[in-house]
């Protein structure tokens, strides 16, 4: 049994300032239940009246273990649990989890499944940021557009829901395509999406953009430079704010990129004004991509053929007996991947999202490691506060859009 | 200087090579290069600043458990943002407590990920400034991701073993 055990400021003596240990300045705990932290999220504050000294990042209070668990679970079953980190994106991390095993065990993805893993990847990513703009401005008193952005966020989740029965976890990427088909209402339903959102993404901007109230709380607010992005590892919206043109889609395309044509949005300064400059940018040009890969969806299976690797249909079980076999190994044993190690990456909604996946010739996972945007934007918050009110910590948390399951994992 | 992203790759695999003992492992058009120890610094200092990869995407490590020569590789994973170019390093780690030097004097970013290798592995990266648990509980006892380390689970109890196994769980008895 284990005791809990309180940490005393001795143990971060090296992390604060000399006038903190003198008494002159105060040290102020943010959570881990702070609304404004979107998740599980201590802040250690120095403090010299309203000026933050000083930031101390907590993370770990949703760390779940599952780089460990999955470990223990054949490629197939350890899938299920990559939706669980980054919650709000959870088509990207099964899609990114499902490359690493292609690139492993060298499987071949059809061209209908790679464009419909394109659409859908974006469409968690518009929702992603709709989520992202509503809880960013709720915590900078703007109430409305929250109540906006969740309602445009539903029918995206509505999508998922058509597809993969599930509105979150969806597990619909698989290793070699994707489940199944998507049903016949899907192509309607994201077309009512692509001619519904632009009107609304205007919508948010005029409440937002020449909003006095939000420029006032974010322009000049937890600046970062390109310098910096690249110095600390930094992707995503934040480094693309700084100045930096860099977007894993461009530069190292994945699941057939190369063929949709897009912009990447960037901001010079750096602050949180140009984060949400961004990322509603961002959002149209998802929505060029979808429209593109909408309109040449090509036909054809959605699943790979290789039947080492993919399950048979249902409907072959009853007439094969080749697919009653390779249904049952694949079902309980798995498939066998080599003993090597392979790192795929994405470009996620908050930066770049890696998977370092090492085989041991058995047909589980030697080791997964998630290398998450959240974990790298989050060791940069003492950059982003240092000499800031604490009431622009709280704008700072919103504006790198950090989601703790990605974090902790 | 060699001009095109690929020639960049081959030069910089060649000049690790020949200057840090490094060798060679390709696998699905990805590079890894296995440096000992005691070079991995000044190496990755060197790919750094002559061959442009300037950004340490991620810093993790392996356990080979059972074996003890090398127990553990820490990985490393470089990105030249002007060459678009990604190597591996690893680095072999002998014994059960082993040390490594930090690279966050190169990096400053490998901060939080030699932390997390310490909380999850137990690998001590001498230098570094603040090497304290990051994910899990600050009294943890314990390595997590240490091949030795059991994924708990709950015993399955059956009519013939119920109470033998309710003697052994940890809850509190009545």
């Amino acid at each position: 049994m284990v005791m809990l055990r309180e940490v005393s400021v001795d143990e971060l003596r090296h992390l604060v300032s000399e006038r903190a240990l003198a008494g002159e300045t105060m040290l102020l705990n943010m959570g881990p239940q702070h609304p404004s932290t979107h998740g599980v999220l201590r802040l250690l504050l120095e403090l010299d009246g309203e000026i933050v000294v000083n930031c101390i990042p907590d993370i770990g209070f949703l760390h779940t273990g599952v780089e460990k668990n999955m470990e223990a679970k054949t490629y197939q079953k350890a899938e299920v649990m990559t939706d669980r980190l980054d919650y709000l994106n959870p088509i990207g991390n099964n899609l990114v989890y499902c490359l690493a095993v292609e690139k492993l065990v060298g499987l071949d993805v059809p061209p209908r499944a790679q464009a419909i893993r394109v659409i859908l990847a974006e469409l968690t990513r518009i929702a992603s940021h709709l989520l992202w703009l509503g809880t960013s401005s709720l915590d900078l008193a703007a109430m409305s557009t929250f109540l906006y952005t969740m309602r445009e966020r539903e029918m995206i989740l509505d999508i998922f829901e058509m597809c993969s029965g599930q509105r979150m976890m969806t597990t619909y990427v698989r290793p070699g395509g994707l489940w199944r088909d998507v049903p016949v209402e899907f192509e309607d339903a994201v077309r009512r999406v692509l001619e519904i959102m632009p009107r609304r993404i205007d919508e948010y901007e005029r409440l937002l953009t020449t909003n006095e109230l939000f420029l006032d709380r974010t322009r000049g607010i937890g600046v970062i430079t390109a310098e910096e992005c690249i110095q600390w590892g930094i992707s995503g919206p934040v480094a693309r704010a700084a100045g930096l043109k860099y977007d894993l889609r461009k530069v190292r395309p994945y699941s057939g990129y190369e063929q949709y044509e897009f912009d990447i949005p960037t901001q010079p300064d750096g602050d949180v004004y140009s984060r949400y400059r961004v990322r509603v940018e961002e959002m149209r040009q998802s929505l060029r991509i979808i429209r593109q890969a909408l309109d040449k969806l090509p036909y054809g299976p959605v699943r790979s053929n290789n039947r080492k690797f993919v399950p048979p249909p249902r409907s072959e079980l009853g007439v094969s007996m080749e697919a009653v076999i390779h249904h049952f190994k694949l079902w309980t044993e798995g498939f066998v991947a080599p003993k090597e190690s392979v790192y795929a990456a994405i470009e996620s909604p908050r930066g770049e999202l890696g998977v370092f996946l090492e085989g041991d010739g058995g047909p589980k996972p030697y080791r997964v490691h998630y290398v998450t945007p959240s974990f790298a934007n989050l060791q940069i918050m003492p950059l982003l506060t240092r000499n800031h009110f604490i009431a622009d910590v709280v704008g700072i948390i919103g504006s790198i859009d950090i989601v703790l399951g990605d974090c902790d994992r | 200087m060699a001009n095109t992203n690929t020639e960049v790759l081959e030069e910089a695999v060649r000049v690790i090579k020949e200057r840090f003992g490094a060798s060679e492992h390709r696998f699905r058009d990805e590079v890894t290069l296995i440096i000992p120890p005691e070079n991995i610094i000044e190496a990755a200092q060197t790919l750094k600043e002559t061959f442009g990869f300037n950004v340490l995407i991620d810093e993790t490590a392996v356990d080979y458990w059972p074996q003890q020569t090398p127990r553990f590789h820490v990985v490393y994973h470089l990105y030249s943002m002007p060459h678009n170019l990604i190597l591996r390093l690893r680095v072999p780690l002998n014994g059960n407590a082993p040390h490594l030097e930090t690279m966050e004097r190169v990096f400053p970013n490998a901060n939080w990920k030699e932390r997390e290798i310490w909380d999850m592995f137990g690998i001590v990266f001498d230098g570094h400034s603040d090497l304290r648990r990051i994910l899990m509980p600050a009294d943890w006892q314990g390595h997590p991701l240490r091949k030795d380390y059991p994924l708990g689970y709950e015993e399955v109890q059956f009519s013939f073993n119920a109470e033998e196994i309710d003697r052994r769980k940890p809850y509190a008895k009545s």
